[in-house]
């Protein structure tokens, strides 16, 4: 191990998620102890008992502000880190909680908690970019390992990530798979989904399911009017839309599903 | 003045190495332990509430997100519950390769749990990367385990973390056979790594905690528990998984965004690897019973520091186990069977690597889901850590205050609580009052 104070010190905070993305750090088996001899892991807790104060040169952050201490906590990492990033679906869009900003929060309390009193909980699921400047976002839910890697070196040497932005269907073609939605009518969000898993679903003959969210230029509406002449009627079409990434624009703005519907009648 | 006299206050704000964020508090007044709290705060995601409108294909992608170290319990669990509602029982060829798939999430849950989570407090240090500065051939071996973990799910689900291959009623694709057999040298592999990785975890220096924690898990024929219709315990509780609801109550407390579970008029229990093997022991594959026997493992295991062991011998066993898939294995096309939706309830549950994953679902006649219920093997537990705490902190009094601190948050991590399933972050905070602290 070099001196430590000559490494670079990297910290990784977690909001509300579900702790995949930052594990995507652990599951660099043969990268993690040469990766911990360049850099210094100031402040990890899922990993380390070690806890260090900043300034940290690189911030790696992990999940959705969703709680009022939440809001409080994203600017003081964000003051004492030199470069922010952050990493997965409920970081940058909200994640799947961000479902609630659908629906009405005070009914999801009921629904879930015998005592909604002893939460205490935001009307609307935010990504961080909502709070503090963001450097970069690295996509998925949950990110890929190998673009993880990227961007810690990308960022560690000071230059830009190479990321690809394209969509999912580039990734389709790239690898010569047949089309899904095309071939077997499967419903696929690859042609509005940010590039970066590989064109995995469709590797296993299922359409994509949209973990990377809308990629830049997405536009839903022609998409949309093909799934619905595929045979997706207008819920199926919605609920689509609305999963891990739905409070990324422009997924935000198609029909929600009704979120957290009353109880009916039980069988 | 002793020291047993003493009371006041000692904090720490932030247990490291489990997954999730909470706090714990102990409260000591006149030398007694007064209370002890597992506070859990990690933020609510209100699952169960959104879950509702969704339709009956869905919990398996959705309810992976509960947990990036689990995904695979979730999906299994919801998959079962589902199909249950809808009366469709699949093929054996699909069990069997969910329980390849299932074997590589324990493979690597309990590998990353082993080296990276607990062992580090068997050396006093603070992370894996500590440890592999004192111990790196051992650190080494367990990242070459762990990998292979990944690689396992991977092949059967397409990804480690979130697996796109899973289905109701089956897989999207049932992998080819020549795939499997390819795969089989680093099976082999793995099981040599496992086995030492036991021998090592066994020669560390154990604290005695006895409990007495009522031990429930699955009861799946002849197999050491991974699916099964039956949850059993060692005090003679013997029930389907849909009778589940009937026993169990769910508590809201004021200290925990998860909700605890208690088994109505018998109280705490405990879910997980003490209890699986405790329950079934004499089930475990060959080499897995050999690596408990040679690691000093008696018939059953209630000293939740020694968890670490079983969880080293449950690697042994789901190595086997896969290996057992693999040479067995016939791939099924198209890969799934159709689960038409019915009007119904289901109720499925499965031992997730932290212990039973109990869901249900309500189904319309459309499929949609109209309410749905799960129950983390973390809520169950977390009575029964409280009450580990309680008495570890009350054995152990005289430590000073950090030592206690720190010795009291390995009593939480023995359990490997995922605190993001149950609902991350642990404050240690002990509360002496009543005398001056010496």
């Amino acid at each position: 191990m070099t001196g430590a104070d000559a490494r670079p010190r990297v910290a990784v905070w977690k909001f509300a998620s579900c702790d995949g993305c930052q594990l995507t750090l652990l599951d660099c088996e043969d990268e993690l102890l040469p990766l911990t001899e360049l850099i210094d892991i100031a402040y990890f807790l899922e990993a380390t008992s070690a806890e260090s104060d900043g300034p940290f040169d690189l911030s790696i952050v992990e999940g959705s502000i969703s709680t009022p201490d939440d809001v409080e906590r994203i600017q003081r990492v964000r003051e004492q880190s030199h470069a922010l990033i952050t990493i997965g679906a409920c970081a940058i869009a909200g994640g799947i909680q961000a479902l609630r900003n659908f629906g009405d929060v005070e009914e999801l309390l009921r629904i879930v908690y015998a005592t909604p009193g002893f939460l205490s909980t935001l009307d609307t699921v935010t990504p961080i970019s909502d709070h503090v400047t963001v450097d970069f976002e690295l996509r998925g839910c949950p990110i890929d390992k190998r673009q993880l890697l990227e961007v810690i070196s990308a960022f560690l040497v000071g230059r830009r990530p190479e990321v690809p932005t394209h969509d999912v269907c580039f990734e389709c073609k790239a690898a010569a798979l047949p089309c899904v939605l095309v071939a077997h009518g499967t419903p696929c969000l690859g042609p509005v989904t940010h590039a970066g898993c590989g064109a995995l679903c469709p590797r296993f003959g299922r359409g994509c399911y949209g973990c990377f969210g809308p990629m830049d230029s997405a536009r839903p509406e022609p998409l949309v009017a093909t799934l619905r002449a595929a045979g997706m009627d207008e819920d199926e079409v919605d609920r689509l839309f609305h999963t891990f990434n739905a409070w990324a624009e422009p997924f935000r703005e198609q029909p929600a599903p009704p979120v957290a519907a009353p109880v009916r009648s039980t069988p | 003045m002793t020291h047993k006299a003493r009371a006041g206050r000692l904090s720490r704000d932030a247990l490291p190495r489990v997954e999730g964020e909470g706090a714990m508090h102990v409260e000591i007044a006149d030398g007694e332990v007064v209370d002890v709290q597992l506070n859990i705060y990690e933020p609510p995601r209100f699952y169960e509430g959104f879950l509702r409108g969704r339709a009956h294909t869905e919990p398996p992608d959705i309810t992976a997100r509960i947990c990036g170290i689990c995904p695979v319990a979730y999906q299994m669990s919801a998959c079962l519950a589902i199909e249950d509602a809808c009366g469709v029982t699949t093929p054996s060829e699909v069990t069997e390769l969910r329980r390849l798939l299932y074997c590589g999430e324990w493979i690597e849950s309990h590998t990353l749990h082993v080296h990276m989570l607990h062992a580090p407090d068997f050396f006093g240090v603070d992370s894996v990367v500590d440890l592999a500065a004192l111990d790196r051939p051992a650190v080494e071996r367990g990242l070459e385990l762990k990998k292979i973990g990944n690689e396992l799910l991977e092949l059967v689900g397409g990804r480690a973390i979130h697996p796109v291959n899973v289905r109701i009623g089956g897989f999207y694709r049932a992998p080819d056979a020549a795939a499997l057999r390819t795969f089989r040298p680093r099976l082999e592999r793995a099981l040599e790594l496992a086995v030492d990785v036991t021998q090592w975890v066994a020669g560390f220096d154990f604290p005695v905690l006895g409990t007495d924690h009522e031990l429930v898990a699955l009861a799946d024929g002849d197999r050491y528990p991974v699916f099964g219709d039956r949850i059993v315990s060692d005090r003679g509780l013997d029930i389907a998984v849909a009778d589940f609801p009937e026993h169990v109550e769910e508590i809201h407390v004021a200290h925990s965004t998860a909700k605890h579970a208690r088994l109505l008029a018998r109280g705490n229990y405990l879910v997980g690897p003490l209890a699986r093997f405790t329950l079934a022991r004499e089930k475990l594959g060959p080499i897995a019973t050999e690596a408990a026997d040679r690691a000093g493992l008696g018939g059953e295991c209630r000293d939740p520091f020694r968890s670490i062991v079983v969880r080293a011998v449950e690697v042994v066993h789901a190595c086997e186990e896969a290996l057992r898939v693999v040479d067995g294995y016939v791939p099924f096309a198209p890969g799934s069977v159709d689960v038409p939706p019915r009007a119904a309830t289901g109720h499925g549950a499965t031992e997730a690597p932290r212990g039973l994953l109990y869901h249900r679902y309500t189904l319309d006649e459309h499929g949609i889901i109209v309410d749905a219920d799960i129950v983390p093997p973390t809520a169950q537990n977390q009575p029964s850590i409280e009450h580990d705490l309680f008495h570890f902190v009350e054995a152990n009094i005289d430590l000073p205050d950090d030592e206690l601190a720190r010795a009291a948050e390995v009593t939480i991590r023995n359990h490997d609580p995922c605190i993001s399933c149950a609902t991350h972050f642990l404050d240690v905070t002990v509360d002496r009052r009543g005398e001056a602290r010496t």
